[in-house]
């Protein structure tokens, strides 16, 4: 049996959610085992799962589990996993996943890969890759312990639809009052998280400042991107550290990475080379990112950039 | 306030990543080590602020050979009271929170940091572990850490933004970007480090449950393509058309 853990927020799921259940449905395949979704709180899209390729949705409404605690999400999860005897726990690798595979895997006594990359290799052991060193390097890992914990990388797999929907059914939990009390979430609404975006528009100190941003706002807008930023922009205050990408900020590995007045120094590249295509923007030449690119402009971004979204825009002009 | 800060050894930041024996072993050659950043610019200066503020004492530890006593001296060095080390390899994340929590079980310590994650193996795994371990909360991601009393309030990153959380010592907290700034060891504490107690601990029995039976280095294989840069348009079309990411 496969679980999956399926994250709601405010009653939907998220495209990360759904490639988390994707990656399930595939697990449960290369094992020939059924997939299970255990979806915390009520909603009327829990049932949805099943296109997705779970055969089984279990929902929990249990006061405790109202908001995130680690060690209350942990202790359901691990009440679940051995109800449906759970040989494979997964789940997505974002700050949910990452508070909880650890505290499972110690729970259980379990092997544990957290940041998995891509669908397990079943023909000589159980082996699941993931990026280490900060993205310089991949290691394959081989799990041999009867009950093994996965957390999965945004992006690494597309959602499918492979089914119908099935009915949820509720489990029953024994859940300790938690010990965290959560007092506030602020999101920003509208753009999607950087962890999850498929398309992100970086800039660095190349900008000379923090006034000039708009045009990197506005590439961002013409094509629904996330915007992020290198690690002395954010140090500098010119933009919020939350868009710091590389080896001390956010690792991401998007569809596609623009790269606009950034050098390339080997911290910012591990971070950021796992991308699928990388666009470098520098009016250096011998910008150390060219080495790391797909395509490269070499100009003056002040005057590069304002062309592209006039292109953007009557792309999107004639392609609407 | 009696506060544990575990640290790890990582490579430093430039170093370049090779592999050697058929690629099963990580090439220390020519990589120098230092302490994982997270822990020492983040973890231990955070520590460091909420006993100079509240009293108390902070104790560094690390699961690891001699050889990482460098790493060590330099906590030390930084403000640490005292440091300990289990004498061990550290060859998995379990393996490296169960020596830990036998170490801080009889200890009573108010607050256990750890880094958001290490930068060798981005794992996350040690903090949760070590909490679930002791059975005690456990805040990740931290971007700030407040005080009052044994009441802490902290704010972790969550996607696209940040949750406020409340939570009573005793609990364990990894640190990320915010939390602190980094400090820079001066002359006294490097003196002042050679004199402070570095226990070594026996380690306990415990197996791992994972082992990497293949390393690889990323592949560079991207060929560059150069654009004019008075055409946007030609980029905006290879975009759509050739790699089809827009
Ligand atoms: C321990 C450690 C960890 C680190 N972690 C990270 C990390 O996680 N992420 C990170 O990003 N960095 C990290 N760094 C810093 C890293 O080494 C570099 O200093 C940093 O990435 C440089 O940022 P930058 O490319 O924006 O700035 P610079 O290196 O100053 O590059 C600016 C670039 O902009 C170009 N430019 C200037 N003006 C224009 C213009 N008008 N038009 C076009 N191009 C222009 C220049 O040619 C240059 O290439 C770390 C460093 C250390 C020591």
């Amino acid at each position: 049996m496969v679980l999956v853990l399926a994250e709601q927020n405010a009653g939907k799921f998220k495209k990360a959610t759904l490639e988390v259940v994707t990656y399930g449905r595939k697990v449960a395949d290369l094992l020939s085992c059924e997939c299970t979704a255990l979806v915390i709180g009520e909603t009327d899209a829990a049932a949805t799962l099943g296109q997705y390729g779970a055969n089984k949705v279990l929902t929990t409404a249990d006061a405790a589990l109202e908001n995130f605690d680690s060690q209350t999400y942990t202790s359901a999860l691990g009440q679940v996993a051995e109800k449906v005897g759970a040989k494979v726990i997964i789940i997505g690798h974002n700050s949910t996943g990452k508070s909880i595979v650890g505290r499972l895997a110690a729970r259980m006594d379990a092997g544990v890969i957290s940041g998995a990359k891509s669908i397990p290799s079943v023909s000589n052991g159980f082996v699941v890759e993931k990026n280490v060193f900060s993205g310089k390097g991949i290691a394959s890992f081989t799990l041999d312990t009867e009950v093994k914990i996965i957390s999965v990388m945004g992006n690494s797999i597309q959602p499918e639809i492979i089914g119908s929907d099935v009915s949820p059914e509720s489990v029953s939990l024994q859940i300790e009052d938690s010990k965290v009390t959560v007092k506030e979430r602020k999101t920003v609404s509208g753009t999607v998280p950087l962890p999850e975006a498929e398309l992100v528009v970086s800039a660095g100190r190349g900008m000379g400042g923090p006034d000039k941003w708009g045009i990197i706002e506005e590439l961002a807008e013409n094509i629904g991107a996330t915007t992020a930023c290198s690690r002395p922009v954010a140090d500098t205050g010119w933009r919020p550290h939350h868009e710091h990408v590389g080896q001390t900020g956010v690792a991401i590995r998007p569809n596609l990475y623009f790269a606009i007045g950034i050098s390339g120094a080997i911290q910012h590249l591990a971070g950021v080379s796992s991308s699928k295509v990388i666009v470098v923007i520098n009016k250096d030449p011998e910008a150390p990112f060219f080495k790391n690119a797909d395509y490269g402009i070499v100009g003056d971004l002040f005057d590069v950039v304002p062309r592209l979204n006039a292109a953007l825009k009557e792309f999107k002009a004639n392609n609407n | 306030m009696k506060i544990l800060v575990c640290v790890s050894k990582t490579p430093e930041t430039t170093a370049n990543i090779n592999f050697v024996n058929n690629n099963t072993e990580f090439d220390t050659n020519g990589v120098s080590f230092i302490m994982n950043p997270y822990d020492e610019w983040y973890a231990l200066v955070r520590a460091l602020e909420i006993t100079e503020a509240n009293g108390g004492d902070v104790t560094l530890i690390n699961v690891g050979p001699a050889a990482n006593d460098a790493v060590i001296k330099k906590g030390l060095a930084i403000g640490a009271k005292e440091a300990v080390r289990i004498d061990a390899e550290p060859t998995s994340a379990l393996f490296v929170a169960k020596q830990i929590a036998a170490y801080a079980k009889s200890q009573n310590f108010d607050i256990i940091f750890t880094g958001k994650e290490s930068i060798d193996y981005n794992g996350s795994l040690v903090g949760g572990m070590i909490a679930e371990l002791l059975s005690l909360p456990y805040i990740s991601y931290a971007t700030t850490l407040e005080l009052n009393g044994n009441a802490a309030t902290l704010n972790r990153d969550i996607e696209g933004g940040t949750e406020v959380v409340e939570v009573q010592t005793p609990f364990v907290v990894s640190a990320a970007k915010g939390m602190a700034e980094q400090r820079i060891p001066n002359m006294r504490g490097i003196m002042m480090a050679k004199k402070k107690p570095l226990a070594v601990v026996a380690a306990e029995a415990a197996d791992d449950k994972e082992k990497v039976t293949e390393y690889k280095v990323v592949p560079k294989d991207r060929s560059i393509k150069m654009i004019d840069p008075e055409n946007m348009k030609e980029l905006v079309r290879m975009l759509h058309e050739e790699s089809k990411v827009i």
